[in-house]
């Protein structure tokens, strides 16, 4: 099983991320939950968010770059799900052994992510937080992807990237299958 | 001999029922038409198959009491007091209105005024059982036409008492000996009535209680019909109209908890002695008089019906009905009623009325009768005209918009209209009450008056094509029946349903709806949430207790969901109610008794603590 959450407040209008995320959705046992469409309120059912993450070897988190972090639902999503006594601490453990993908989308270019440019840091500058978060519970980080320039960069080039990012989902999920039925 | 011939009168009404109802309500005729034109076939001016006339009216007009009960049942006595000026005012009104013409029409044909005073009042007097039976049928009871008609019809009954005492008064004969001194026969009625109330208030509920524990559902409708019965009974004998005591004793028991059943169990009668007093009403029609004295007769039958309808289409203002509606709110009340054949038979027995204007004038009221019927398809034709010829102006932005249609435009649907509105989108706007959505048409709704259970009138608000409906009536079986009706014709209607309670709610989904919203819970929620709030518990917290508790309760809807497929219809809707309401609890206590929510119980020391704080 594959548990992709997805963070877009309008994923209708994105873009970007409906490419990325059409690429992906009909690979078999994939899971899109989609935490804009499903917590519109921001009530995350966090039992079902967890018996989700539960069932899945491989963790997908999908969504554009505001304020160098996850939109604020993600954050919540974070804040909720990935409790103490689950996700770390004592007894929490649930998440260990499972891999996870980040899957990224931001406004800027490679320019914009250096020393001289707009945001005054190099991009790998604000991986480390998602990538702590992940290893804290006991996840395996994988490389991200990234697709910068969001708003600029051809649909072309976006079914590339999708095309990549379907044929590593498929075969990550194939490897944990392999996992399971060796180990 | 006799047993046999009351089967074969029975079988001939049964038979002439079946026969003629369907092919009227076919014909969109109505059912009332129906049974008259049954009656005049089978009557002693048709087939003559039945002869005994008057003895079969006198029998049916029990369906009118019966009927009048389950009204009073739906009216309980805060609403009936609450009704009292359109009673009383509106009531005076149209009587005032339709007998001076009348009295005038009456002075002309040379009658005495007594006669003519007799005659026009009697004539003013509409029929509670056409008009009721009528509005049941087109469903506009909720309406303002449909709410004044009905008090206009309230005030008729109460008005016949008098009128029928009057009568010996204008006697020249002054045979004062049928009926006593007038205090007397007002000193009757008012113990009566007083009987009625007591009884009514006191006595019935726990008889009613013992009798529905024996649990033997014949006991129980035996025990409903010999209570109406009786009170009928007790009425005629003091003289007061038989349906205003079952009107009352209805009012008396609508808050009981016993309604439905009442309801249930009295409505087969109901509906077939009122289909007989239809039928008698059209044997009764004397034709053999009609061929002697044609003019006369139709003379007179245009002058009632013309004068009812023109009058209170003129004054409807007067009525708070609008201008719009005044000619369904005339050709409603355009005939004359079953108190004019009581009234005339006194009159003719006090000699008030000379030669054969007794019956000349029974047999006015019963064609007046027949004649609503015909006038309401005719309206229907010419309202339906006018909405074709306005809606090719509309039809240009039709095509594009209006993808929600809202069925039910009260205080629940009117905001999600105006959210919809506000969100640059129109609706189709679908309501029984012509004034409330008379406002609507400026700001570019499509509004159609009428019943959204009509499956034409959906057709032409466009729900082949609209996306959604939103199903905001109020009542019930309305919205369940719409609800069934958008199912079987216009599969890709996504159903948008208020519900009105939990029991609504289970009924929606064991339809399929899914998309359903109770109409109190968020409210009582979010009231709730402020509770919390004003005891000191942080806001963000109670919203999370708030989600949690929406999420558990609808959980817990979707579990018992099964075990309700298989509930006996049997269990009246308040029991049913009243047991989902104990599981919630239990569920809800469940809830608090888990390990894994032993965070879940208030800690309302927290509150105290912060206050201590504050001071």
């Amino acid at each position: 099983m594959i548990d992709l959450v997805f963070a877009h407040p309008y994923p209708k209008r994105s873009r970007a991320n409906r490419i990325l995320l059409n690429a992906v959705r009909d690979i078999s046992n994939l899971d899109v939950r989609s935490l804009y469409d499903i917590y519109p309120d921001f009530g995350i059912d966090v039992e079902s968010e967890q018996a989700a993450l539960l069932s899945a070897k491989l963790v997908v988190w999908q969504h554009p770059l505001y304020w160098y972090t996850a939109p604020g639902l993600m954050k919540h999503w974070f804040d909720k799900v990935l409790a103490r006594g689950w996700a770390y601490g004592e007894g929490g453990s649930a998440l260990h052994g499972k891999l996870c993908q980040w899957v990224v989308t931001t406004g800027g270019d490679q320019e914009a992510y250096s020393a001289t440019g707009m945001h005054a840091f190099n991009f790998e500058s604000f991986v480390p937080v998602m990538r702590q978060t992940a290893e804290f519970c006991g996840m395996k980080w994988l490389e991200p992807i990234v697709v910068h320039n969001a708003h600029r960069v051809s649909d072309k080039e976006l079914h590339a990237v999708g095309r990549d990012y379907r044929k590593k989902l498929i075969s990550l999920a194939t490897e944990a299958q392999e996992l399971v039925v060796h180990g | 001999m006799a047993e046999h011939g009351l089967l074969v009168d029975a079988f001939v009404y049964l038979a002439a029922t079946v026969i003629f109802v369907p092919i009227a309500s076919r014909l969109k005729l109505g059912s009332v038409l129906g049974y008259l034109v049954a009656g005049c076939i089978i009557g002693p001016w048709g087939i003559k198959l039945v002869e005994n006339v008057e003895s079969i009216m006198h029998f049916a007009e029990f369906g009118v009491v019966l009927m009048l009960f389950v009204i009073g049942l739906e009216l309980d006595p805060r609403r009936l007091w609450a009704m009292r000026r359109a009673v009383f005012g509106g009531g005076g009104l149209q009587l005032l209105l339709s007998s001076v013409p009348l009295f005038g029409v009456a002075m002309l044909l040379g009658l005495h005024w007594q006669a003519a005073l007799v005659a026009s009042l009697s004539l003013a007097l509409s029929s509670t059982a056409i008009v009721v039976q009528t509005m049941n049928e087109r469903n506009i009871q909720a309406t303002p036409v449909g709410r004044t008609t009905f008090s206009i019809l309230l005030f008729q009954d109460i008005a016949a008492i008098p009128l029928i005492g009057l009568v010996p008064l204008l006697s020249d004969q002054a045979s004062s000996e049928s009926g006593g001194p007038v205090w007397l026969s007002a000193l009757k009625i008012i113990a009566a009535i007083a009987a009625v109330v007591v009884v009514g208030l006191y006595a019935t509920r726990p008889t009613l209680r013992f009798v529905a524990k024996i649990d033997s559902r014949e006991l129980f409708t035996a025990f409903t019909l010999m209570l109406v019965v009786g009170i009928a009974l007790l009425m005629s004998f003091v003289g007061v109209s038989m349906a205003l005591g079952a009107f009352l004793a209805g009012v008396l028991l609508a808050s009981s908890e016993y309604k439905h059943a009442l309801e249930t169990d009295i409505e087969p009668f109901k509906g077939l002695l009122m289909g007989l007093f239809f039928i008698a009403v059209g044997m009764s029609i004397n034709f053999g008089l009609l061929s002697t004295a044609p003019l006369l007769v139709l003379g007179l039958l245009a002058a009632v019906v013309g004068f009812k309808l023109v009058m209170l289409r003129l004054f409807a203002p007067l009525f708070g009905v609008s201008k719009v509606q005044g000619i369904l709110f005339g050709s409603l009340l355009s005939q004359a009623g079953e108190f004019a054949f009581v009234v005339f038979g006194v009159a003719r027995e006090a000699r008030i009325l000379p030669g054969n204007w007794d019956a000349i004038l029974t047999l006015v009221v019963a064609l007046s009768m027949a004649t609503t019927p015909l006038l309401l398809v005719l309206h229907d034709f010419l309202a339906a005209r006018k909405t074709t010829a306005s809606k090719r102006e509309a039809d240009v932005i039709d095509s594009e918009l209006a993808p929600v249609i809202i069925a039910g435009f009260g205080r629940f649907g009117q905001i999600i209209g105006r959210l919809l509105f506000a969100s640059g989108l129109t609706a189709t706007v679908l309501d029984h009450d012509p004034d409330q959505i008379e406002l609507l048409k400026p700001f570019g709704f499509r509004v159609f008056y009428g019943d959204a259970t009509r499956l034409d009138l959906l057709h032409s608000a466009g729900a082949g094509r609209a996306r959604a409906i939103v199903v905001a009536v109020d009542g019930v079986d309305e919205c369940l029946e719409i609800v069934d009706i958008v199912r079987a014709n216009f599969p890709a209607l996504t159903i948008v349903a208020r519900a009105r309670n939990v029991t609504h709610y289970i009924e929606l989904r064991k339809r399929g709806v899914t998309i359903i919203e109770r109409e109190t819970f968020e409210a009582a929620l979010a009231l709730g949430r402020k509770t919390l709030e004003s005891l000191g518990v942080s806001p963000y917290e109670v919203k999370e207790r708030s989600d949690r508790f929406r999420r558990h309760n609808i959980a817990m809807l979707e579990a018992i969901l099964p075990h309700m497929a298989d509930a006996s219809k049997r269990v009246s809707l308040a029991r049913q109610a009243r047991e989902e309401l104990e599981e919630q609890f239990r569920r809800e206590q469940q809830l608090l008794a888990r390990p894994e929510s032993a965070g879940w119980r208030l800690d309302l020391d927290d509150a105290d603590d912060s206050e201590e704080a504050a001071e």
